[in-house]
């Protein structure tokens, strides 16, 4: 099909090359590197050769154990109770340091327990604040992707109107896109402030000082929601702009047909607005879902994982460990993780949103 | 009929107050940091109390934006930060431009498969190469005045090369350069135009759009930077703006000089933002068009 005018090996390596060897060396290899380093103990800098240790950095990190304990009896059979009536059971530190009925526990800590019935079952992890990372990581995907997705089609739907002035608010709305993240999060700090804090004077304004002020950001049970309603405050706009422009694509005549027909507004969003945005919405799900993944800079300025390790996030910890502890190995771990969950999860989208026949 | 009309009528008033109500949402943040950064700190947490926080009432004056300048090396931080912004933009119109137009427009052996490998790294977020990369960068060689040394850290090369080309800038420019008349470029070949006569003089010309929207979208992902020159840069010489930030974390904490400095660093982008808002959203809005 193309003519032989359009056929030079040596231009194209020539044209394509560099931006080829770029891509290669600074995203590919790191990429490979990632992996073949997650499988050795290599340090920044280290007085020691690195060695290959297989699967011991992903065994350190993703370990769990259960471990379920009857309370303590005395000679008698009776239950132990500590004074405040609650049962007594045996401390896990005796199964998971030097009990060598308990091997496969030692080193281990209790990262949540539950009872059941009597008797108790503790969750053991080798690396609680990992997996406290990974939970949280989870849960702000789980609340953001679907909310600020949501939020952005509502302020396109919005915006996408034919009224005087309507640019000014697009223009608006957009506004915190470009702005950066970490200026973003240090102005949240003072909205956030358990003193001074603009959240708290606006909510006891409202309430006439009826609800009591919340230090938002060092409260274990608000700080993640914290960062959450923020990160979404300021991308929304941007998936704004990419619904939009799915809007745009979808035919008036659709619309002017519908109305025709007489469908009401909620049936013709139901019916020729939402199918057309079908790509539009796997693409801003899977885009969310990557950004939100990668959550770093909001934890990094606002808590630094605190309080409580209530907002540690997996890439939070793959810095920490690889650049802060300077555990390259870790580190790469722990980025590995986060790669093949991105891209399940990615993949996952494109199934579940797939067309059938 | 007058019922009608007073009926569209209140409508109208309803939308543009729920379109006021979501703009202040978006806009207070910012307004409350320009405000702040002209006011002394005590009177800057004594305003949060009240609307007064979002107006330039009180003792106003430009003090903490001289309390910043001469807190940290400010113009340096700017000014590093260009460098490496404009730099990096340039060069990866270039390189990128290029790459495409290879792609696109010559038939080349590899071509398909390198183009493929260079989208698949579009889901690679950077965060989970950000360590190993720390690694590379620590011993990369490189040739300078005094010859051959190991590592990049700290230095502008390693804020640089390693964003020049991506896999989003390459497809924005393939997705383009696909729309042009290959036609165009088969003439001119036939009429004996070189390859990169024709890069320059037919195919650029035509391409004001797709590097308007690039350029965009590199300023703002490099301006914006944080994570790698948190990790690569120690140097005070090299530090771009939002790494500076630390400074004002230091000792004695002053509010209203975080806020001068954070207005500094934000108000030129947002007034670049303001004038170009079309290419902007335009720009953003052309990633959103693969589906």
């Amino acid at each position: 099909m193309a003519s032989q005018f359009l056929k030079s090996n040596r231009t194209g390596w020539l044209m394509a090359g560099p931006a080829a060897f770029l891509i290669g060396m600074f995203i590919i290899l790191p990429f490979v590197f990632a992996i073949i380093l997650s499988f050795t103990n290599q340090r920044l800098i280290s007085p020691n050769p690195t060695e290959f240790t297989g699967l011991s950095n992903y065994r350190q990190l993703l370990s769990v154990a259960t471990l379920t304990l009857d309370p303590i009896k005395d000679a008698a059979g009776v239950m132990q109770k500590a004074a405040d009536g609650t049962l007594e059971y045996p401390a896990i530190r005796s199964f998971t340091r030097g009990n060598p009925d308990f091997a496969h526990l030692a080193g281990m800590r209790e990262w949540f327990s539950f009872g059941w019935g009597e008797s108790r079952t503790y969750v053991l992890a080798r690396d609680v604040v990992f997996l406290t990372a990974l939970v949280n990581t989870f849960i702000f995907v789980l609340v953001v992707a679907p909310v600020q997705g949501a939020l952005a089609l509502g302020l396109a739907l919005l915006i996408n109107q034919k009224m005087r002035g309507i640019n000014v608010f697009r223009t608006i709305y957009f506004m915190p896109v470009v702005v950066s993240i970490v200026v973003v999060s240090l102005l949240w700090r003072f909205i956030y402030d358990g003193d001074s804090g603009l959240l708290n004077n606006l909510l006891g304004a409202i309430s006439f000082g009826a609800i009591p002020r919340v230090d938002w950001l060092g409260n274990p049970n608000t700080a993640l929601g914290a960062i959450m309603a923020m990160s979404i405050w300021q991308a929304v706009g941007f998936h704004m702009v990419i619904w939009l422009s799915g809007l745009q694509t979808i035919s008036p005549t659709l619309y002017e047909a519908g109305a025709i027909e007489g469908a009401t507004k909620w049936q013709s969003f139901r019916y020729i607005t939402w199918p057309g945005l079908k790509n539009t919405a796997i693409l801003v799900l899977i885009v969310i879902t990557m950004q939100a993944f990668a959550v770093f800079a909001q934890i990094d300025v606002m808590t630094n994982g605190g309080p409580l390790d209530s907002t540690q996030t997996i890439v939070f910890q793959a810095i920490e460990r690889g650049y802060g502890k300077q555990d390259i190995s870790g580190g790469s771990t722990i980025s590995v993780i986060l790669f093949v969950l991105v891209l399940s999860i990615s993949l996952f989208q494109r199934w579940i949103t797939r067309e059938r026949p | 009929m007058a019922i009608s009309a007073d009926n569209h009528g209140l409508r109208l008033v309803v939308r543009y107050a729920v379109l006021t109500l979501i703009a202040i949402i978006f806009i207070f943040p910012l307004v409350f940091m320009v405000m702040s950064s002209l006011k002394p700190d005590q009177q800057l947490l004594a305003d949060t109390a009240s609307l007064r926080a979002f107006l330039p009432v009180g003792d106003i004056s430009l003090d903490n934006y001289w309390a910043a300048f001469k807190r940290a090396p400010v113009a340096l931080f700017v000014m590093n930060s260009i460098i490496v912004t404009g730099v990096t933009v340039a060069l990866s119109l270039f390189f990128c431009s290029t790459a495409a137009f290879a792609f696109v427009f010559i038939n080349w052996r590899g071509r398909d498969v390198i183009l493929s490998i260079i989208l698949a790294t579009l889901i690679v977020p950077f965060e989970t190469i950000a360590i190993p990369l720390l690694l590379i960068s620590s011993k990369l060689p490189w040739i300078g005045l005094d010859g051959v040394t190991f590592g990049w850290l700290n230095s502008y090369r390693v804020q640089i090369i390693p964003f020049i080309v991506d896999g989003l800038t390459i497809f924005l420019f393939v997705q383009f350069f696909k729309d042009l008349p290959s036609e165009l470029i088969e003439a001119a070949r036939v009429e004996g135009a070189s390859w990169f006569q024709i890069y320059r003089r037919i195919v650029m010309p035509l391409s004001g759009p797709v590097l308007a929207t690039a350029a965009i979208l590199k300023f703002l992902v490099m301006y914006n930077q944080y994570l790698w020159p948190l990790m690569v840069v120690q140097e005070e010489g090299y530090r771009p703006v939002m790494v500076g930030l630390q400074y004002f974390f230091q000792l004695n904490r002053a509010w209203g000089e975080i806020m001068a400095y954070l207005s500094m660093i934000t108000v030129p982008v947002l007034a670049f933002y303001l004038y170009l808002q079309k290419a902007f959203i335009a720009s953003i809005a052309s990633t959103g068009v693969k589906g």
